[in-house]
């Protein structure tokens, strides 16, 4: 962080927490009795309560979207090319609020937070979380707020899944939806490349079946290869050979198993600085959120019928390298959409990025995204906020 | 607004459901919903056009005529506009064989090849017309079928489609009554208004 922070910056931050003592009642049929969220918030909220908008992060993301926590932080949050004054997601007009969701691991209640039941750490009996329980969880968050409904709902991969619920679930209180780089559903390449992650975790003999921490160990390598695996998926080949190319670490090769190629070098990098920093129950229950996620299947495979409750307007941007969420899954959702006879506007971004190209600096993308937000804006009548 | 698409503006009727393919910055299905309550779609492949259309509220998507309808369901729509597009897509006949499966209404303007001063530009110059309405060097022209306000007519009455309307006009679209006599010499633009035969 240089010593003066960036004027389109949000600025420093503090993560705030809500604590629910009303029982949610989740899909896989158990309850939390209680629990607690991490957010941040952005900008101001108005006196109409109505510039409020929810972002939803992906698997491994977490409530600290934008700005900085201190002067000492190298790095803003995870979407701060697209959050802050004059950006897309302008915080002169919108009051943003970022969630971490339940069974996290950045500080909202998950698999390491205490088990009132049994005073200790949940561990593996965390309940199994879906995208539907999530939602309704922030739909609660956004009651403590004060708003009765969303200016917009946004979020990419994962987080547009939740932007899709949200449609589905509380048409009434989102009145826009952006849902970027996402799919309706998980196809069985997405399933089986999540089954490896969490095979690889699984199978770490530091896992203990999910008490690592009770055994004072933590599943590193599990994790790593899941990031690994992971990692390639969200890299497009380009970007990859455009990276790092046959590029070896030293001038020649050595004929072993040492990192030779650079791109060994930075998976496993990426690999090592993961497993310090994520928990592995936590991953394990993100992934199959993602994977039981169709809401096609509750109305015969038919997702116009499933999106029927929508209201909102709806913005789907796909990026053309994106393999793990690729165009044609956004084409689906946008053909449902105009089956449904909903107000829907499309683009697919030219990027070398493959699947981060959504979290990435790009002039189309923040074009159409700032233009669908700027839109939003006028029609909610929103003023700069002082 | 460009004069042809006032013309269309005239022509396409309350409420309906349109599809406009091609549907540039949606100037017309900004106005059609503003004035008739016209609810639709655009489609489109130029970035621009594109940021326009959702900046103005206008539902656009992302894709490429030449690709086909195939994701669109037969008669999802009143009406399918096409304006100044015909001309560069790889197969029109086809499009417009898709244009009736999932509109039962058409309308389609496009360059008028046979205006007399393209004839004039190629019979006396001798060289590829270039024109308000055909503004591109023959080799990086995007027009590559080009057409007449007749050929259109008798591709239509090739397929068996009813021509409820045709029109020519100048650029600005402006009736004149040389137009009107000899259309396929004088219109600079034509525009056609097309159903399917009876199925």
């Amino acid at each position: 962080m240089p010593d003066t922070l960036p004027p389109d910056s949000v600025g420093l931050v503090t993560p705030q927490t809500a604590h629910f003592d009303t029982p949610l009642a989740l899909a896989g049929g158990k309850t939390l009795s209680d629990y607690t969220l991490v957010y941040e918030t952005y900008g101001t909220l108005n006196a109409e309560r109505n510039n409020a908008v929810l972002i939803c992060h992906a698997l491994s993301g977490h409530h600290h979207a934008a700005g900085f926590h201190s002067m000492e932080d190298r790095k803003p949050g995870w979407w701060d090319a697209y959050i802050g004054p004059g950006k897309a997601i302008d915080t002169e007009r919108f009051f943003v609020v970022s969630i971490n969701n339940l069974g996290g691991c950045h500080g909202s209640t998950g698999p390491a937070s205490i088990n009132p039941e049994t005073q200790r750490a949940w561990g593996p009996e965390f309940p199994v979380l879906t995208v539907a329980d999530w939602v309704h969880s922030q739909a609660r968050l956004a009651d403590r707020l004060g708003i009765e409904r969303f200016a917009a709902v946004v979020g990419g991969s994962l987080g547009g899944m939740q932007v899709l619920q949200w449609t589905m679930a509380y048409p009434e209180r989102i009145a826009n939806a952006v849902v970027i780089a996402a799919t309706p559903r998980l196809s069985a390449q997405n399933i089986a490349f999540n089954e490896v992650a969490r095979q690889a975790i699984r199978s770490d003999p530091d896992f203990h079946d999910g008490w690592y921490e009770e055994h004072g160990t933590v599943p590193k390598r599990g994790l790593k290869l899941a990031r690994m695996i992971g990692h390639i998926t969200y890299l497009s080949e380009h970007s990859m050979g455009a990276k790092f190319g046959r590029d070896l670490r030293t001038d020649q090769l050595n004929f072993g198993y040492d990192v030779e190629f650079q791109v060994e070098s930075y998976l496993r990098h990426q690999g090592d600085t993961f497993s310090t920093s994520f928990d592995a129950n936590t991953y394990l229950l993100m992934t199959k959120a993602l994977d039981y996620f169709d809401p096609a299947a509750l109305h015969g495979g038919d997702l116009a019928t499933a999106l029927a409750p929508a209201q909102c307007p709806f913005l789907v941007v796909s990026f053309t390298t994106d393999w793990r969420f690729a165009p044609p899954r956004s084409r689906e959702l946008v053909d449902a959409l105009m089956r449904a006879d909903k107000t829907v506007s499309y683009a697919s971004i030219d990027s070398p990025h493959g699947h981060d190209a959504f979290l990435l600096p790009h002039p189309r993308y923040e074009a159409v995204f700032g233009g669908f937000m700027r839109r939003a804006a006028r029609d909610l009548q929103l003023e700069e906020t002082p | 607004m460009r004069a042809d698409l006032k013309l269309i503006h005239d022509w396409v009727p309350q409420g309906a459901r349109v599809l406009d393919l091609g549907c540039g910055d949606g100037a017309l299905l900004a106005a059609l919903a503003h004035d008739k309550q016209v609810v639709g779609y655009g489609l489109e492949i130029d970035p621009d056009g594109i940021t326009a259309c959702i900046e103005r509220g206008v539902s656009v998507i992302e894709h490429d005529i030449d690709d086909g309808l195939s994701n669109v369901e037969d008669d999802a729509y009143d009406l399918v506009i096409m304006t100044q597009a015909l001309q560069a897509l790889q197969r029109p006949d086809r499009t417009l064989d898709e244009m009736l499966r999932v509109g039962r209404e058409c309308i389609i303007a496009f360059p008028n090849f046979a205006y007399w001063r393209h004839r004039l530009y190629l019979g006396f110059q001798g060289r590829m017309p270039v024109s308000k309405s055909l503004p591109h060097a023959w080799y990086d022209t995007p027009n590559i079928h080009l057409s007449t306000f007749r050929d259109f007519g008798q591709l239509c009455r090739d397929k068996g489609l009813t021509i409820v309307d045709q029109r020519v006009g100048n650029g600005d679209h402006e009736p004149h009554w040389s137009s009107r006599l000899w259309p396929n010499l004088c219109g600079e633009t034509a525009i056609f208004r097309v159903t399917r035969a009876s199925r």
